[in-house]
């Protein structure tokens, strides 16, 4: 039996260190490839570059033509961060609402709420475009930060409808009787409880907004306005001869803010996952 | 007397109505962002509208021409219904046997748990689907090590029978986040029922399928309904790696609605496209519902959720 187990343990890791060496070798292939010479990249199935150069970097910075890529960076930074902040504000709010009341027809809107979560995008899609057009909101990012001012993502509602139900209602009660009101309770006793949640929020909301790339597509048609998503598809769609080291580099780069957040944020990461069950 | 009770009155309507201040805000985004949207795309569906001429009502037209005439329809509807039973069952089997190892006693958990997680953030970003193209591209990395075992290249995105499947495998590299979700039900399961099985001298294979396998159904019910709502509506990897080539082997769905509505402005058209893909979703979602009660275990009798 015992002799057993070590056998199993010691498949255990076998598979989990080959398998998990399979997981990371194509991000660490980008990382050392964006070094490498346009020529090195196809010839050679060699991880480490013969040469770093950063040739790569430095043009694919400089872009192809007006713009460099740190203004398409900046781009995605004014779409996600407004977005990220009004989500955190409007689903704590809301979701106290529905977490702390109760108010005619709670049931029924709550039911709607999770619904709305699968609620395809596809088909609220066109009339949002049309919408959207004659609201002059085209080629801006309000038809991203809007419709979360509104808390529209059911999901992160969820999430802290949730949270709050874990918070003892003795804690409001007591601030009631300190002559707290209802919004008062919310900011000074509820919301510092709540941290983990509001960062898992603000998390996922960073990390989908960022990685987004239809809704862009739609809403967005001028360049000057292009996050790194749209930035990134015309670089490889421009010509046939693709400057493959410029634009490794440029996909490196524009991964690694999420990379960052991965690693300072980890336990939020996998705690939202875990507590609400969100996609990735 | 009056006064007072007037006050009391109006202080517990203020009370009653407090809740549903707070959530204003979503009633409204709800009806603007969410109902009004759901029910013009509905009505658009049965008109000509394009962006050249205002919507004049056709009737069922759209849907006539879509199943009688649209052979993109057809072919996208097909490759779009082989691409969600390639990634999502392939996805969830990888993240469920990971999340089973990963809930053994075992040293690096943490580094483990990075390692499979990471994908699953940058899985959908345009980056990794460039990486990916790059990856499995006729002279790219895969190709180079095959290559070194002696074997021809194999045309990953070049050929209409590899394409999709390659499309397929990015989604499936990602799926440390559904793996996260198992590792939290798996970690529900009482060590006491896996004690009580060894000990009547159940093997392994049997403690997989009468403990963890009925317990886990829950968190796996769940991943199959996101899973598949997502791969149905899936298009930045097959926008990005193939552009829906070669020969319209990976046009998914999304794509044709996208060319319609957005490359050709046929709205009207594009709505009834996109009502067809809808009721297709919810009718895939109703029979993972309806079929749950048969093989979702809730360990509380099912009431609570």
């Amino acid at each position: 039996m015992k002799k057993q187990n070590r056998i199993s343990l010691a498949l255990t890791y076998i598979i989990l260190i080959i398998v998990g060496f399979i997981m990371i070798y194509p991000l660490l292939w980008l990382f050392f490839s964006t070094f490498k010479t346009n020529n090195e990249i196809f010839s050679s199935t060699r991880l480490l570059p013969e040469k770093f150069i950063l040739s790569g970097y430095i043009d694919g910075w400089k872009g192809s033509g007006q713009f460099t890529f740190g203004y398409f960076m900046l781009n995605t930074f004014k779409m996600v961060i407004p977005t990220v902040l009004v989500t955190i504000i409007s689903s704590s709010i809301v979701a106290y609402g529905f977490a702390r009341f109760d108010f005619p027809f709670k049931n029924f809107l709550f039911t709607l709420m999770i619904s709305t979560m699968m609620l395809p995008n596809a088909v609220l899609i066109i009339p949002r475009y049309l919408l959207f057009k004659n609201l002059s909101w085209l080629d801006s990012y309000k038809p991203f930060y809007m419709p979360q001012l509104f808390a529209f993502a059911g999901f992160f509602n969820f999430l802290m409808v949730q949270f709050y139900r874990g918070i003892p209602r003795e804690l409001d009660e007591s601030a009631y009787i300190d002559g707290y009101g209802s919004f008062r309770t919310l900011i000074h006793i509820i919301i510092p409880l709540c941290k983990p949640a509001i960062f898992s929020m603000g998390i996922f909301q960073f990390l989908w907004t960022w990685n987004d790339f239809f809704n862009p597509l739609i809403y967005i048609n001028s360049v000057k306005k292009y996050p790194v998503s749209l930035a990134l598809r015309m670089s490889i769609d421009s010509d046939a001869s693709v400057p493959w080291n410029k634009v490794l580099a440029m996909s490196f780069i524009s991964i690694v803010p999420l990379v960052i957040l991965f690693f300072s944020a980890q336990k939020y990461f996998v705690e939202g996952v875990a507590t609400t069950g969100l996609k990735g | 007397m009056t006064s007072r009770g007037t006050k009391h009155k109006n202080f517990k309507l203020h009370k009653k109505y407090e809740g549903l201040l707070y959530v204003s805000p979503w009633i409204i985004g709800f009806l603007v962002f969410g109902a009004y949207p759901l029910f013009a795309s509905l009505y658009y569906s049965f008109t000509n509208f394009s962006m050249f001429n205002k919507p004049k009502f056709v009737g069922l037209d759209n849907y006539i021409y879509m199943f009688t005439q649209d052979r993109d329809f057809y072919q996208s509807l097909l490759t779009t219904f082989k691409y969600v039973l390639y990634s999502v069952p392939m996805k969830l089997i990888a993240a469920l046997f990971f999340a089973m190892l990963l809930n053994r006693k075992i040293k690096f958990i943490n580094l483990f748990t990075t390692v499979y997680y990471l994908p699953s953030i940058l899985g959908a970003s345009v980056s990794i689907s460039i990486l990916w193209r790059f990856l499995f591209t006729k002279d790219g990395l895969i190709n180079g090590i095959i290559k070194k075992f002696g074997i021809n290249p194999i045309p990953f995105l070049e050929h209409p029978k590899y394409a999709l499947f390659t499309i397929s495998l990015l989604v499936v590299w990602s799926f440390g986040s559904s793996m996260v979700v198992f590792l939290a039900g798996l970690k529900q399961i009482p060590a006491e029922l896996y004690e009580a099985a060894r000990v009547d001298g159940a093997s392994s294979a049997r403690c997989f399928f009468s403990v963890t396998l009925p317990l886990i159904t829950p968190s796996l019910f769940f991943n199959l309904v996101m899973q598949t709502i997502n791969s149905f509506q899936y298009f930045t990897g097959a926008v990005v790696i193939t552009n829906g080539g070669p020969v319209k082997s990976t046009y998914l769905y999304m794509m044709m609605l996208y060319d319609e509505a957005f490359g050709n402005y046929k709205m009207g058209y594009a709505s009834a496209l996109s009502w067809v893909l809808f009721v297709l979703i919810l009718l895939a979602t109703m029979l993972i519902f309806r079929s749950s009660d048969s093989w979702v275990h809730y360990q509380d009798g099912g009431n609570a959720r």
